[in-house]
């Protein structure tokens, strides 16, 4: 029962970062943007939180650290795109293979450092429950925060006037522009949230999660977030859900890795991945679910006035 | 105020210069970072643009590094050509690489009567083989499923390389290794032809060239070749035509796959003898900024195919020479890409001054 029970608690931990990121990269995505760079912004604040974190000693500096270093390297990509008109696919898989590259570059001081460890954390009273205590209330902040992100982003997009605005330049840019909706500074701002929110994803992977910094430590995990949010059909809810059923089948197979299951570890460790080749085949499967859930301008770029 | 106008019709000047002035950009980042760095920046440049040209020796290395690249950003033009985001070139390599391994491994331990030039092409044979079975996953997937080809590819380079760690780290170790996760070396025999005596530039180079030249014939000699790249600019436009989209998408695959595997397979019997965990230099990943920078035109890849690889010569220089870390030739790649994209605006856009209204 209590191994079930530490097993939920190691799931919640895992799909905390999915989800932080894939929140982020639906908001970007809800304004019509695709930011293929999840995986280099994630890299890049991942090295920047570790640096952080190293040097001040605190970690909610390095996730401020995370996210603003997510942030400026969005605002680069959002930049090109919809000032200067750049293929978004293009762009995105250059700041990937730039991310990658730089935080090799400015961690090659850290690799090897350890941090101070930032103590456990739990909920007062709560923690003590039977079986609950121990799933749910013994985690870091950030794991609450993630799921109080997704009732924000879920508030925000169908419940204010801003989110309904971010929605219709997604889907009619044209219309937006037309009805003097400034398009351009909208999805700006709405990549900068998703690169702030993949900073911070970035950022708790490497102070809190691993804690260390190893080059391309963030193993896939943009592209994964990037494929999460096709399997929640863009929707906040379904991300959190889609991110924990990750979380649980990486920490499955590490559970059973750790039992000494006669298959080779590498088998183990491809689940990850090629779950989320299942999932996106299941959920692709019928092209009319994915056409009318996506934002129906995705990918494409706008010029006014062109 | 500065704005930005639709040209009429896209400039073609701007096309060439774009990928120029990209590499001018990067040279200047690359002369700051070394003056931040606090290296000498005349040195720190002349490690990586001058010294892999010097001598003859250094040629064939720039050959030899380039000849991976070439293969795989031919196929990854032909895809993006076709509007066919295959980005998991780097896979494809990694299993042509297990492929060509693989049957290198088994003419070591079971010899037959073939020299190297007998072996060369069941070698080419082999990786062709197993990288095209790699993309045709994506392809299949794709089509049968209308699973994204991006992520779908992307993540088949993770699982490949965890196969090919099972690999070196299982069945397919030395026995007298170590314990150290890497095959044997392979016999003689199984190596490729090398071109100049004592030079490890070998027949793949060659290969290349000539892939390339196949390449160019079908893309602008062909009528199936012109039908998958009306599928790119102006998908309806190629359906109302009658092309099928789902041959683009097999095509382009299977030939990219074909291709980046082809790499995998004569860098592993080439230059390392021997099945490793790290058989790629991140190749797949680089051959994406070739074919950009190169315009997606084979002739365009071949010569940013020797920038790239002067790049990564250099990033290996500049750490044995300089004591900067390798990794600088990531960033310098990434700055390279970044620019160019947006060089790139102006030839669909041009500059205008216009006073405020």
């Amino acid at each position: 029962m209590n191994q079930v029970a530490l097993l939920l608690a190691a799931t919640l931990g895992a799909g905390t970062p999915l989800a932080i990121g894939s929140l982020g990269l639906l908001v970007n995505e809800r304004s019509g943007v695709l930011n293929l760079g999840a995986e280099g912004v994630m890299l890049v604040s991942a090295v920047t939180g570790f640096a952080a974190a190293y040097h001040s000693g605190n970690e909610w500096i390095a996730f401020l650290a995370g996210a603003a270093a997510g942030a400026a390297l969005a605002a680069v990509f959002g930049w090109l795109v919809i000032w200067l008109n750049t293929n978004q696919y293009a762009t995105g898989l250059a700041v990937s293979l730039f991310g990658a590259g730089f935080s090799a570059f400015v961690g090659t001081g850290y690799v090897g450092r350890k941090l101070e460890s930032g103590g456990e954390h739990s909920v007062p009273l709560l923690r003590d429950l039977p079986f609950v205590g121990t799933a749910l209330f013994r985690q870091h902040p950030m794991v609450y925060l993630a799921m109080a992100l997704a009732g924000a982003a879920a508030f925000f997009l169908y419940r204010t006037r801003a989110g309904l605005v971010l929605r219709s330049v997604g889907e009619s840019p044209e219309s937006a522009h037309a009805l003097g909706y400034p398009v351009r500074r909208i999805r700006l701002a709405a990549v900068m949230v998703g690169g702030a929110l993949c900073g911070l994803s970035g950022a708790y992977l490497s102070v809190v999660y691993a804690p260390l910094w190893v080059e391309g430590m963030v193993a896939g995990r943009g592209w994964i977030a990037l494929a999460l949010t096709v399997f929640a059909t863009w929707r906040p809810a379904r991300v959190l859900l889609g991110a924990y059923l990750f979380g649980g089948v990486t920490m499955l197979q590490l559970h059973l890795q750790a039992q000494g299951v006669q298959l080779p570890p590498q088998f183990m460790s491809m689940t990850p991945y090629v779950a989320t080749i299942v999932v996106l085949v299941l959920i692709s499967r019928n092209p009319l679910w994915i056409r009318v859930n996506m934002p129906a301008s995705l990918g494409k770029p706008f010029f006014p006035g062109s | 105020m500065i704005r930005l106008e639709a040209r009429p019709s896209p400039s073609r000047l701007a096309g060439i210069l774009s990928p120029v002035i990209a590499l001018v950009i990067t040279v200047g980042v690359a002369a700051v970072l070394f003056l931040v760095l606090g290296k000498d920046p005349m040195r720190g440049l002349s490690v990586f643009l001058v010294t892999p040209w010097n001598g003859v020796r250094a040629l064939t290395e720039l050959g030899l590094k380039a000849t991976p690249l070439i293969l795989c950003s031919l196929g990854l033009a032909l895809c993006f050509r076709s509007n066919v985001w295959n980005i998991g070139a780097e896979g494809q390599f990694l299993i042509g690489g297990i492929f060509g391994g693989g049957l290198a491994l088994l003419v070591t331990v079971h010899p037959v009567a073939l020299d190297r030039w007998g072996f060369f092409p069941l070698l080419v044979l082999a990786g062709a083989l197993g990288g095209a079975l790699w993309a045709a996953v994506v392809a299949l997937l794709r089509d049968r499923f209308n699973a994204n080809e991006i992520l779908v590819s992307l993540m088949m380079v993770y699982v490949a390389d965890l196969l090919l760690s099972w690999l070196v780290f299982g069945p397919w170790r030395d026995p007298k290794g170590f314990n150290f996760p890497q095959t044997m070396s392979f016999a003689a025999a199984t190596g490729v032809p090398r071109l100049v005596p004592g030079m490890r530039l070998n027949l793949g180079f060659p290969l290349a060239l000539l892939v390339a030249v196949a390449t160019w014939l079908f893309l602008f000699r062909t009528y199936r070749g012109m039908q998958l790249q009306v599928g790119g600019p102006a998908p309806r436009a190629a359906r109302y035509a009658g092309f099928s989209s789902r041959a683009a998408l097999w095509i382009s695959l299977l030939v990219s796959g074909g291709l980046a595997g082809i790499a995998g397979a004569l860098e592993v019997a080439g230059p390392m003898g021997q099945l490793t965990p790290y058989v790629s230099n991140g190749y797949g990943f680089t051959a994406i900024i070739v074919a950009f920078v190169g315009r997606l035109h084979p002739l365009g890849c071949v010569l940013s195919s020797v920038l790239l690889a002067m790049f990564v010569i250099g990033g290996e220089l500049a750490q044995s020479r300089i004591g900067l870390p390798a990794a600088l030739t990531g960033v310098f790649q990434g700055v390279l890409l970044f620019s160019l994209l947006a060089c790139d605006t102006f030839i669909q856009f041009r500059l205008r001054w216009r006073a405020r209204a």
